[in-house]
């Protein structure tokens, strides 16, 4: 095995990183891949408890890296699936316990035994995102359809080439259908223009999303949700399949029928 | 969009905004040349052009354009017709 080591990162906060990390490892993971996430947002661990194993912790990243456990007992399996794995990171330190070499090395042990290492990087463009980007083969940029979050984008995906990283491949992240037809939202087409980048994945702004979070169950587990699908799409789209994006009209129930009449025929 | 604009077709959706204000930033984000800078340089080269043929410097038009992740310096500088030929 020939581990890929991919990176996702965003440049603004919160658009969404972690959940996407975590649910194209699980999707992966479902497509029997052997995935590994490392979380490289030191001092704000996240990724743990958006995958549900917050409990399970026992090393983490900085451990590994100075050196007081080996790589192995910092994997956290996940019981869920076959082969999907954690490493925490620390939450009482700050992102210079870990330099670009650390994560290089890292991954390349990692490599020979994996398919996959998804790296969850942390926001802004210092350090965490350098150690991020460091080992990095294939670096995914989440953004929303916003303006703040898709300049941010743009600042990043800079960088990237910058850093010989790219072309960087773009998630969109809590698409509102809704808002899109009223005129209200940016449309993917809008963001690709703005940015000029490949587009990987469209999400839909989904409320299992944050249900699944709450119960720390990735919406990609099951894809019964249209978020979950579309995470699934990814990942398929990642193994090197050719999926189309999926369609995020609204179903056309009576109730959607009923209450456009009543808001007076607006589309 | 109420059925009032809908009907002048009055262009004022807030994702159009969002586009158009998007695309002003990212251009100066990317070049560093904020617009004070680029109007310095853009009076800086029409002095020098004008110094070798007439143009008209109200007609001119010098933009940045994004063509994929480059970015472009455009000038369309129109020249003033002349009778008199050179010898």
């Amino acid at each position: 095995m020939t581990a890929k080591v991919l990176t996702i990162t965003s440049g603004k906060g919160g658009v969404g990183k972690t959940t996407t990390t975590a649910n194209i490892a699980v999707a992966l993971a479902n497509l029997s891949h052997k995935v590994v996430c490392i979380d490289a947002d030191i001092g704000l661990r996240n990724l743990d408890v958006v995958l549900g194993l917050e409990n399970r912790i026992v090393y983490d990243l900085v451990d590994v890296v100075e050196g007081r456990c080996r790589l192995r007992q910092a994997m956290i399996r996940d019981k869920r699936l076959p082969e999907l794995y954690l490493i925490p990171a620390a939450q009482t330190r700050d992102k210079n316990a870990v330099s670009p070499s650390d994560m290089v090395r890292l991954c390349d042990e990692l490599r020979s035994d994996v398919d996959w290492v998804l790296i969850d990087s942390p926001a802004g463009i210092e350090r965490g995102f350098r150690n991020a980007i460091a080992p990095a083969d294939v670096v995914m940029v989440v953004t929303n359809p916003e303006v703040s979050a898709v300049r941010d984008a743009d600042r990043i995906i800079g960088l990237i080439e910058a850093e010989e990283k790219g072309p960087a491949r773009l998630v969109l992240n809590r698409v509102n259908m809704t808002l899109i037809k009223r005129g209200d939202m940016l449309n993917a087409e809008d963001v690709l223009e703005l940015l000029a980048v490949e587009l990987i994945g469209i999400i839909p702004e989904d409320e299992s999303v944050v249900v699944s979070t709450n119960r720390g169950q990735p919406v990609a587990l099951d894809g019964k949700s249209k978020a979950g699908l579309a995470f699934q799409n990814i990942a398929r789209r990642l193994n090197g399949e050719k999926v189309p994006f999926l369609n995020l009209e609204e179903k056309d129930g009576f109730f959607n029928r009923l209450s456009r009449v009543l808001r007076g025929g607006g589309a | 969009m109420g059925w009032l604009e809908r009907l002048t077709g009055k262009k004022d959706k807030s994702a159009d905004q969002a586009k158009e204000r998007l695309k002003l930033v990212l251009i100066h984000d990317r070049t560093d040349i904020t617009p004070h800078q680029m109007e310095i340089m853009k009076n800086e080269l029409l002095e020098v052009i004008s110094r070798h043929v007439a143009i008209d410097p109200n007609a001119v038009r010098i933009d940045m354009a994004q063509e994929g992740r480059e970015q472009r310096l455009i000038a369309d500088i129109p020249l003033r017709a002349t009778n008199s030929r050179r010898k």
